[in-house]
C-alpha cells in the first residue's frame, strides 16, 4: 500500500519572529559595539593579565564580573593575525556577510590575547594563510553591530592599516544598548502517516480516527499512537461529523490567527460522536451568548472539499436537544 | 525522600519587568546567580555543577543556550545540564539540581532559570503555526479558558472568584519589590471592568509577560550546616507527566498533578496540606487556577477550592496563604516562573521573605509548577527543620 | 554509588524519513527497547528524553514525543534540550538517589527538515557570532584549521550525513539489571564537562573538557576493547581519541559512527548504546562511549561501560 503521506507534497515552513529579535546588550557588549560604531576595537584586560577581545561581562575562565568602566579597558588592533580559517565556497544568501566566496577566520587583534570570529574578504583560499596579517575594512554607515567591520582583508608587509571612514554622529547619539537579530529558518515538513490519512479523509468529507489493536478508544485525529499505551493506532475508524460541545470560551482577542473570524467568536472543545477525545473547533450559527456546554453541533464543510484542516470551516448547532452532562463529563 | 539530605542554601532573583533592556541575556541570569551565591556565602569556584532551565529556545532565538551561557554561569570545567519541560521547567530544573546532591554525586549545585521574553513575544513563541497541524485559532488563553469554564460548571463557583484571586495576588505583590506588576489601586471593580479576553477570563485575570531569572544554590547536609544563612531543607520532591490528549482525560483536575502531590506529601509526611503548610507558592497564570489547584493539590475536597478563595483563606493573612510573593499573576518570566515558586517557598521557611514573610508555625511550604496542557507537574516541600 | 547498567538498546536511522511524523518514527524504537528489557512499560520508574525544538521548527517537540511512550498512568518524566546522552545522565542520577530502579531514555529528531548546519549557528553567542551566521560546518572548519595550522575546506567525506532517527535505552540497577539482561553493560564511570563558549578563547586543537571527563570517568583504569566517539567531523576523531587517551590500536566506531549516521539529539545516546550492545553480545568487555554538544566540541561526556567481571 502506498503510504498516505507520500500523496501529500511536503509543506514549506518558515520560522521567523517578525521584525527580528530585539536584543538588549547590557553595558559591556554595548560598549564594544559602540566602539565599533566609532571605528575602534575595544577589549578588556583580565585579572590574569590577558586581554580579552571581544569583551564579555565576565571572565570566560573564572566568571568574575568585568566592569563596564575602568582602566582595564584597552583599545586593540586595528590589525590582527589569522589564527585559523576555513573557506566558504558557497555563501549563504541573506545570512553570510559577504555574497561571494570568503573565509571565516579566528582573528587575533594586535595586543589581544584572544581571537574573534569574523570574515576575511580575499580572492581565494590560497591568498591567505594562518599567521597572516589582516586589517578591518570598516563600513561607512556603522550602527553598533558586529558587521560594522564589513570584513577583514590581507595586509601586505609594510602596509599601514586604513582608518575607519569618518562618520559624523547625530548630535544626540547615545551609546549602543541593543541590536536587532533577524533569524529566518526554513523547513520542509511532511505530513506523517496518521495526519495524512486524516487529511485525506477530510478531502472526502469524512472524519477518520485511529484505534490501537489492544484498545477500544478511538482518536480523531490520531497522531500515530494511542497516548495511553504508546501502541500504534493502525485501525482506521470513521467517526461522525456531529458531536457535543464539552466546553468552550468566547474569544474577544482580535488577530490571533488569520483563520479567526471577527470577534467575539466561540472556540470549543467538541466530543465527536464515535471518538474518545475532544477536538477544537469554532462554533458559528449561534449567538455567542447562546452557546452552551452540551450543545449538539455538526461540522460545516467547505463547498469544495479539500484534504486540509480547513475542510471543516466551523461547527454549527443541529437544533437537537442538548446532551446530558453525563455524556461528556469524563472528557473535561 | 530518596537519597541524601539536600537544602537550599542560596536564593537569588532578578527584578522582573516587561523588558529588562538594561541587561544582556548573560547579564540577566548573572543578576540572579550572583545574588544566590552571595546568599550562600559562595563564589563561582565553590560550585560543582550548573543546571539551567528555560522554556522554548525560540523565545530568545538562542538554541541550547547553556552553551553560550556556560562561562557566564561559572560552569567552565564543570558539568552543565539544560532542562526543558515546558511551563513546569523552573520546578523540574530545581529538582534535577537537587538530585545531583541527593544522589551523592555533588555537594554544591547552582541552578538558574530564566526567560527574556522581550527579545520576541511570548504569544508568537507559544503558537508558531506548524504545517499539517490543526491551526491554533484562539491562542493560549483559548486553550485554558474552556477548562476554567468546565471547572466553574463542575464546582458551581460564582463568576467573581477568579477576580478575587487577581486582586489578592496583585495586592500581595505590592510588598515584593522584585515583582513585575505593582498595581496599588487594584480592586474587584478594576478587574471586572478590565477587557474581556477569553470569556470567562478578563485582562487582569491573566499573568503578564516578563523578563526575569531565578537562581538557587543547593547544598548537601554538611554544606547546609556551614551555610551563613538558614537553609531550607527539602522534605520531598516529585515530578509527574501525562499526555496532552487521551481518552477520558480529566483536564480540569489532572491525575498527574494529583499523583505528584500524593508522592511529594508522602515523602514529606504531609497529611493535611491546609494545616501542615505555612504557605504555598503555586503556578497560577490565570486567576482561576488558584481554586483549581487548591483541589488538585488536596488543600480541600473537589469542588470546594473556590470556597477557600472566597473566604480569604489563601490571602496573606488567611490560614493558608497562597502566593504571598504575588505569584505568576504578578511576574511571569515563563521558564523561570516555576523556580520562582520553588525559591519563594524556600525563602518563606528560611524566614527571608522580607515584607511578604508569612508567620511560621509548621515551618513547611509547598512549591508547585505545571506546564504544557496542564500535563507536566513538579513540586517540592521545603522546611525550616532538617527532615 | 549504585551499579547501573544498560539492559536494552534500540535505534533507527535513515537519511530522510518523509513517511512518518516524529511520534511515528520514535514509537517503534521505544517499544523495541522496552520489549528488549523484559520490563513492563508500567514498571519503568523514570522516563527522560532529549530533543531540540529547532529541528522541527516549532516549540515543544518533546511533548509530542511523550505520545510514543504512552505516559499513562502519569509517569515520573523529564526532558533535556540536549543530546539524549544527557537525558541518560539525568536518568542515571535519578537511579542513584534510590527513588527508582529503572529508566527509559530516548532521543529523537529529524535533521532533514531544515538546514541543521545553519540551525546550529543559533547555538553561538547571539551578539558577536550568530549575526555572522557561521554554520556548524564553518565552525568545524576553524577547528580543523586550528589542528593543522593551515586553512580548511571540509569536503563531503569529512562531514556527517544528514540523518533522521531515534534511539532508546533502558537502564536498570543492581539485580533488576541482572534479571533484565543476560549480560548487562554496567556504567562504571559517567562524567561530562563544558568549556568556554567562545571559539577564540579556546585552544581548538585539543578537547580539554573531554580529557577531564575521561580522567574523572577513569578510562585509564583498564583496557578499552571498543570506543564509540561522537565525532561528527572527520578531524574530531583524532582530537577525541587523544583527549580520552585511547591507544592507537583501539577499535573506534565499529558501528560506523556519526560519519555513517548522525541523528542529531540521539547520536550521542547511540554511542552509549552501541558500546553496550557489543558488551552484551560478548564482543567486548570494557568500552568507552563519548557524546558531544555545542560548537567545536564545547561540551563532552565520557562513559565507561563494562561487562560483569568476577
Amino acid at each position: 500500500m502506498t503510504a498516505p503521506s507520500s500523496t501529500f507534497p511536503p509543506h514549506h515552513h518558515v520560522l521567523e519572529y517578525p521584525g527580528g529579535y530585539t536584543r538588549s546588550t547590557g553595558p559591556v557588549i554595548g560598549r564594544f559595539l559602540t566602539g565599533l560604531r566609532d571605528g575602534r576595537i575595544e577589549a578588556v584586560r583580565l585579572v590574569d593579565g590577558r586581554v580579552l577581545c571581544p569583551p564579555t561581562e565576565y571572565d570566560p575562565a573564572t566568571s568574575a564580573a568585568i566592569a563596564p568602566e575602568g582602566d582595564h579597558w584597552v583599545v586593540v588592533g586595528p590589525c590582527g593575525r589569522i589564527q585559523a580559517f576555513t573557506w566558504v565556497a558557497e555563501p549563504r544568501a541573506g545570512k553570510h556577510p559577504l555574497d561571494k566566496p570568503f573565509a571565516f577566520a579566528l582573528i587575533r587583534p594586535d595586543t589581544s590575547d584572544t581571537a574573534m570570529l569574523h570574515v576575511i574578504d580575499c580572492v581565494s583560499a590560497d591568498a591567505i594563510e594562518v599567521g597572516m596579517r589582516v586589517t578591518p575594512r570598516w563600513r561607512t554607515e556603522r550602527t553598533g553591530h558586529i558587521t560594522d567591520i564589513e570584513a577583514w582583508v590581507p595586509l601586505a608587509d609594510g602596509d599601514e592599516p586604513t582608518n575607519a571612514p569618518l562618520r559624523i554622529p547625530p548630535v544626540d547619539e547615545q551609546p549602543v544598548t541593543g541590536i536587532v537579530s533577524e533569524v529566518r529558518l526554513e523547513y520542509t515538513i511532511n505530513a506523517g502517516e496518521s495526519t495524512a490519512r486524516y487529511l485525506l479523509g477530510l478531502g472526502e468529507g469524512k472524519i477518520l480516527g485511529g484505534r490501537a489493536v489492544d484498545s477500544t478508544d478511538v482518536y480523531a485525529a490520531s497522531r500515530g499512537t494511542d497516548p495511553i499505551t504508546g501502541q500504534p493506532t493502525e485501525i482506521e475508524v470513521q467517526v461522525q461529523d456531529t458531536g457535543v460541545i464539552a466546553t468552550f470560551c468566547v474569544v474577544n482577542v482580535p488577530g490571533l490567527s488569520p483563520l479567526a473570524p471577527e470577534i467575539p467568536y466561540v472556540s470549543a472543545q467538541i466530543l465527536l460522536d464515535g471518538a474518545d477525545n475532544t477536538f477544537f473547533g469554532l462554533i458559528r450559527g449561534a449567538s455567542v451568548d447562546d452557546v452552551r456546554m452540551g450543545m449538539r453541533v455538526k461540522a460545516r464543510w467547505r463547498d469544495e472539499l479539500i484534504a486540509d484542516h480547513t475542510a471543516i470551516e466551523w461547527w454549527e448547532p443541529t437544533g437537537a436537544p442538548d446532551a446530558p452532562y453525563e455524556h461528556y463529563k469524563d472528557y473535561l | 525522600m530518596a537519597g541524601d539530605r539536600v537544602a537550599v542554601v542560596g536564593v537569588g532573583q532578578t527584578v522582573h519587568r516587561t523588558a529588562r533592556k538594561d541587561v544582556s541575556m548573560a547579564g540577566l541570569v548573572r543578576e540572579a546567580a550572583v545574588e544566590a551565591l552571595a546568599d550562600a556565602g559562595m563564589d563561582w569556584s565553590d560550585i560543582d555543577a550548573v543546571v539551567l532551565g528555560k522554556a522554548p529556545d525560540m523565545f530568545e532565538g538562542v538554541a541550547m543556550p547553556e552553551l553560550y551561557l556556560a562561562d557566564a554561569l561559572g560552569a567552565v570545567g564543570k558539568p552543565m545540564i539544560r532542562v526543558h519541560t515546558a511551563g513546569s521547567v523552573g520546578g523540574s530544573t530545581s529538582i534535577v539540581a537537587a538530585k545531583l546532591v541527593s544522589s551523592g554525586v555533588h555537594k554544591r549545585v547552582l541552578t538558574v532559570a530564566y526567560e527574556k521574553q522581550s527579545e520576541s513575544n511570548a504569544t508568537w513563541g507559544l503558537s508558531v503555526p506548524m504545517p499539517f497541524m490543526p491551526p491554533l485559532v484562539a491562542g493560549a488563553g483559548g486553550y485554558f479558558a474552556p477548562l476554567i469554564r468546565a471547572y466553574m460548571y463542575r464546582s458551581g463557583a460564582p463568576r467573581h472568584i477568579g477576580h478575587l484571586v487577581a486582586v489578592k495576588d496583585r495586592l500581595a505583590a505590592l510588598r515584593n519589590p522584585k515583582a513585575h506588576l505593582h498595581l496599588p489601586d487594584i480592586d474587584l471593580k478594576m478587574v471586572e471592568e478590565s477587557f474581556r479576553l477569553w470569556d470567562p477570563l478578563r485582562y487582569l485575570d491573566v499573568c503578564p509577560s516578563s523578563d526575569g531569572a531565578m537562581a538557587l544554590v543547593l547544598g548537601s547536609e554538611d554544606v547546609a550546616g556551614a551555610a551563613p544563612n538558614p537553609p531550607a531543607w527539602i522534605h520531598g520532591m516529585a515530578m509527574r507527566s501525562e499526555p496532552t490528549m487521551f481518552a477520558r482525560r480529566d483536564q480540569v483536575n489532572p491525575q498527574a498533578g494529583r499523583d505528584c502531590a500524593k508522592d511529594v506529601y508522602a515523602q514529606a509526611g504531609i497529611t493535611d496540606p491546609r494545616h501542615d503548610f505555612d504557605c504555598a507558592e503555586v503556578y497560577v497564570p490565570f486567576s482561576w487556577y488558584e481554586p483549581m489547584w487548591l483541589e488538585n493539590l488536596g488543600f480541600c475536597a473537589e469542588g470546594e477550592g473556590w470556597k477557600l478563595t472566597e473566604a480569604g483563606a489563601t490571602a496573606p493573612d488567611g490560614d493558608i496563604p497562597w502566593n504571598p510573593s504575588g505569584g505568576v499573576l504578578s511576574s511571569n518570566p515563563i521558564g523561570a516562573s516555576g523556580m520562582v515558586r520553588f525559591g519563594e517557598a524556600a525563602q518563606q521557611v528560611r524566614g527571608r521573605a522580607g515584607d511578604y514573610q508569612v508567620e511560621l508555625k509548621t515551618g513547611k511550604a509547598l512549591g508547585q509548577a505545571y506546564g504544557g496542557g496542564s500535563q507536566f507537574f513538579s513540586m517540592w516541600v521545603v522546611g525550616s527543620a532538617k527532615p | 554509588m549504585r551499579d547501573v547498567a544498560v539492559v536494552s538498546y534500540a535505534s533507527s536511522t535513515t537519511p530522510k524519513d518523509d513517511i512518518h511524523n516524529e511520534v511515528e518514527m520514535l514509537g517503534p524504537v521505544v517499544r523495541e527497547a522496552i520489549v528488549g528489557s523484559g520490563i513492563a512499560r508500567g514498571d519503568i520508574g523514570f522516563v527522560c528524553s532529549g530533543s531540540l525544538d529547532y529541528l522541527q521548527g516549532g516549540p515543544f517537540a518533546f511533548v509530542m514525543g511523550l505520545d510514543a511512550v504512552g505516559a499513562w498512568p502519569p509517569m515520573r518524566e523529564s526532558h533535556v534540550e540536549m543530546d539524549a546522552a544527557w537525558a541518560l545522565y539525568e536518568a542515571w542520577i535519578a537511579i542513584q538517589t534510590g527513588e527508582v530502579d529503572t529508566a527509559l531514555v530516548y532521543g529523537f529528531g529529524k535533521s532533514s527538515l531544515g538546514d541543521v548546519h545553519e540551525i546550529m549557528t543559533l547555538q553561538t553567542d547571539p551578539y558577536y557570532v550568530a549575526p555572522l551566521w557561521p554554520s556548524m560546518v564553518d565552525m568545524a572548519g576553524l577547528q580543523a584549521s586550528a589542528c593543522t595550522g593551515a586553512g580548511a575546506l571540509l569536503g563531503a567525506d569529512d562531514i556527517f550525513p544528514i540523518t533522521d532517527g531515534s534511539a532508546a535505552i533502558v537502564l536498570a540497577a543492581d539485580d533488576v539489571a541482572r534479571r533484565a539482561s543476560k549480560r548487562p553493560a554496567w556504567i562504571r564511570g559517567i562524567e561530562h564537562r563544558i568549556e568556554c563558549h567562545g571559539l577564540g578563547v579556546r585552544d581548538l586543537s585539543i578537547s580539554e573538557s573531554t580529557r577531564t571527563a575521561a580522567e574523572a570517568a577513569r578510562v585509564a583504569d583498564g583496557p578499552v576493547d571498543v570506543a564509540e566517539l561522537h565525532a561528527q567531523f572527520r578531524h574530531e576523531e583524532a582530537i577525541l581519541a587523544e583527549a580520552i587517551g585511547l591507544p592507537n590500536d583501539t577499535n573506534i566506531n565499529p558501528s560506523g559512527g556519526p560519519l555513517a549516521a548522525n541523528p542529531i539529539m540521539s547520536a550521542g545516546l547511540m554511542r552509549i548504546g552501541e558500546v553496550a550492545k557489543r558488551i552484551t553480545a560478548g564482543e567486548a568487555n570494557r568500552g568507552v562511549a563519548h557524546a558531544t554538544s555545542g560548537p567545536c566540541l564545547q561540551q563532552n561526556m565520557v562513559v565507561v561501560l563494562e561487562g560483569e567481571t568476577a
